[in-house]
């Protein structure tokens, strides 16, 4: 069974001109990892937790967000819960908020379960998951401020395996932290996969990262999938001039002239409505026909699995190094 | 900082706020207009020979100092000296009447804890028209001064409907705790609403924190979630206000003791101001000072216990 299946998924929120998430089509197997790329406000964050249920107030949706059959936008309280707390979990972005300060780490461990087993299998159990992170059992008797960025990472790893989840959540989980803490972040993520089979989906404005990590990449922006395909070849050619302009952006040695590349312009506002491909305004592929006909998410080569939502996706990237 | 050396450093200074409280107090006495001798003798004639026996017998011819030293002496051996309008030992005076006091503000106490944690906790979480009806409500108690809610609740409950006495202390616990009923209600009114809306800003302000997002994403039911996080995260903000709420309270006591005729200290400062009896105000000023003290210090006690950044002795929180 699909673990994450998302499809045709739309979000209003209230008072603004269009849809934050418009159609979006997205889906991770048992024991894969997928990554959700995209600037801030793309809506890759919303999507993501959309699978937990977490929807921002007065949201109106659309079309299903399926965990392992069952379709979130429509469950009970009940059933959010128990989705919550065994199904599914998310690592957030920066622990030293997302924990709170005032209590041990070892009440933020065992609170996950929400009293699936009793006091002392919980302890033993949050010990376990700590051991496989690579902290040591002290810990649950410790503050959050007693520990580093990057441990307070692993402990938010380890609350997240407590349930056994069938799907990881993994929002931006190496943003707030320095550059050692993140390779050891991503290199333990990668490692608990494999060990404890769950599929990841994980969300991140890094290309290079997200090629790195995972089996499969999507692209989103202004609340459309606007590329998606296997890693690798997402990362050697792109289809669609948005992540062809990402990974001209992602800062590397070995640029041309040793220059970044920014993207020229801003993403569209929710304040105002869309005609057309929302990403023609900043795309220098752009011809009148973007201005007017908004593309579909298309098959660009029949033999992968490679989609691409551009009117040029053939001309996209035959330029690229 | 270890206990032992924040216990040593807080006694220092503990010490040197009693000495200095004591002076003020003291001197307060030669502040006022006219001589001591001439409040000893209640504005009647007297006599030189009259008025250099006053003046001996409470040593008002020996300089100030001097005064306050066998002043401050005395205390220190529990000897508060004699009052003047009871002519008994202020020591006695007090024992009689602290018991009252201390059951009232105990009792004020309580009805503000419980009803201002809980006003405030049911304002925060429900919000729409309970949170609306919570903000008008406090904002009638906080307006509210204690002599009038002590008038109005006098008028109700004991001369209109008679479910309570009007006034007086009562004998023996039970019928003290039912005299103190109301004058507990007229202390603790203006308090709960502060305390209510103290605790309303507080919760409001965790609730938009990313942990309680969080909480919610992994399961954790509602009420746990406002309990452990929000309710559990208002705290420190609530005892910071605990230590303003006792010594209020305390305060207080005067306005409410004197309007239900409670024998307290309370009624008592105030019948011993207006006569001039200059060693029960003494007395009492220097008690209610210590009371302070040791509020504040049970608040500092207290805060690295619902705050672990918070050591002893540290001002703010790192990290």
């Amino acid at each position: 069974m699909t673990t994450l299946a998302i499809q045709a998924y739309r979000l209003h929120l209230p008072n603004t001109a269009r849809p934050v998430l418009a159609g979006v089509d997205l889906t991770v197997e048992a024991r894969e990892t997928v990554a959700l790329v995209g600037e801030s406000g793309s809506g890759k964050s919303l999507t993501s937790r959309s699978a937990l249920g977490l929807l921002p107030t007065g949201a109106g949706t659309e079309g299903t967000v399926r965990v392992n059959g069952d379709d979130v936008l429509t469950m009970t309280g009940d059933q959010l819960r128990a989705l919550r707390t065994g199904t599914a979990a998310m690592i957030f972005q920066d622990p030293r908020a997302a924990i709170n300060p005032l209590r041990r780490l070892g009440d933020f461990l065992t609170e996950g379960l929400n009293g699936r087993l009793a006091a002392g299998a919980a302890t033993e159990r949050a010990a376990e998951m700590l051991d496989a992170v690579g902290l040591p059992a002290s810990v649950l008797g410790r503050y959050p401020g007693q520990l580093s960025g990057g441990m307070l990472q692993r402990v938010m790893i380890a609350g997240a395996l407590m349930g056994d989840p069938a799907l990881i959540l993994a929002d931006e989980p190496t943003t707030a932290l320095d550059v050692s803490s993140q390779a050891e972040v991503v290199a333990l993520l990668d490692d608990l996969q494999e060990r404890f089979g769950t599929a990841l989906l994980f969300v991140t404005h890094d290309l290079g990262l997200a090629a790195a990590i995972s089996d499969r990449v999507y692209v989103m922006y202004a609340g459309r999938i606007v590329e998606t395909g296997p890693a690798e070849a997402l990362f050697n050619r792109p289809r669609h001039p948005y992540t062809a302009a990402l990974l001209a952006s992602t800062p590397r040695p070995d640029a041309p002239g040793g220059r970044l590349a920014a993207i020229e312009g801003r993403p569209p506002s929710l304040r105002e409505a869309l005609t057309g491909c929302p990403f023609a305004p900043r795309c220098p592929l752009a011809t009148f026909l973007c201005t007017q006909q908004e593309p579909a998410l298309l098959a660009v080569e029949a033999e992968s699995a490679r989609r691409a939502a551009c009117h040029h996706s053939d001309r996209t990237g035959a330029n690229d190094g | 900082m270890s206990f032992l050396r924040f216990a040593a450093r807080r006694l220092a200074e503990m010490a040197a706020t009693l000495v200095g409280a004591s002076f003020v107090i003291f001197g307060a006495m030669y502040l006022a207009p006219g001589s001591p001798a001439s409040f000893l003798l209640a504005g009647r004639s007297a006599s030189p020979e009259a008025l250099a026996a006053v003046n001996a017998q409470y040593h008002l011819d020996e300089p100030f100092l001097l005064q306050y030293l066998r002043w401050a002496g005395q205390i220190l051996h529990g000897d508060f000296g004699r009052s003047i309008t009871y002519r008994t030992d202020v020591s006695r005076l007090l024992a009689d009447r602290l018991p009252a006091t201390l059951l009232l503000v105990a009792m004020a106490l309580v009805l503000v804890v419980t009803l201002g944690l809980l006003l405030g906790w049911i304002g925060a979480v429900r919000g729409g028209r309970t949170d609306a009806t919570v903000l008008v409500g406090t904002t009638v108690a906080v307006g509210t001064p204690a002599f009038v809610a002590a008038v109005l609740l006098q008028g109700l409950f004991a001369v209109r409907l008679g479910w309570f006495p009007t006034g007086g202390t009562g004998e023996g616990f039970g019928s003290m705790v039912w005299h103190l009923v109301l004058p507990a209600v007229a202390l603790a009114l203006y308090l709960t609403g502060m305390l209510a809306r103290v605790t309303r800003a507080a919760m409001l302000d965790v609730l938009g924190q990313e942990h309680v997002t969080v909480a919610r994403s992994r399961g954790v039911t509602e009420y746990q979630v406002i309990r452990r996080h929000v309710f559990r995260n208002a705290l420190g903000t609530v005892l910071t206000t605990g230590g303003l709420i006792v010594s209020t309270l305390l305060v207080c006591t005067v306005l409410v003791e004197t309007a239900f005729s409670v024998g307290g200290i309370g009624q008592l400062l105030e019948l011993s101001t207006t006569t001039k009896d200059f060693p029960t105000v003494q007395a009492i000023s220097l008690i209610m000072v210590g009371l302070f003290m040791a509020v504040n210090l049970i608040v500092d006690l207290l805060h690295p216990l619902v705050d672990p950044r918070i050591t002893l002795g540290a001002r703010k929180a790192t990290g």
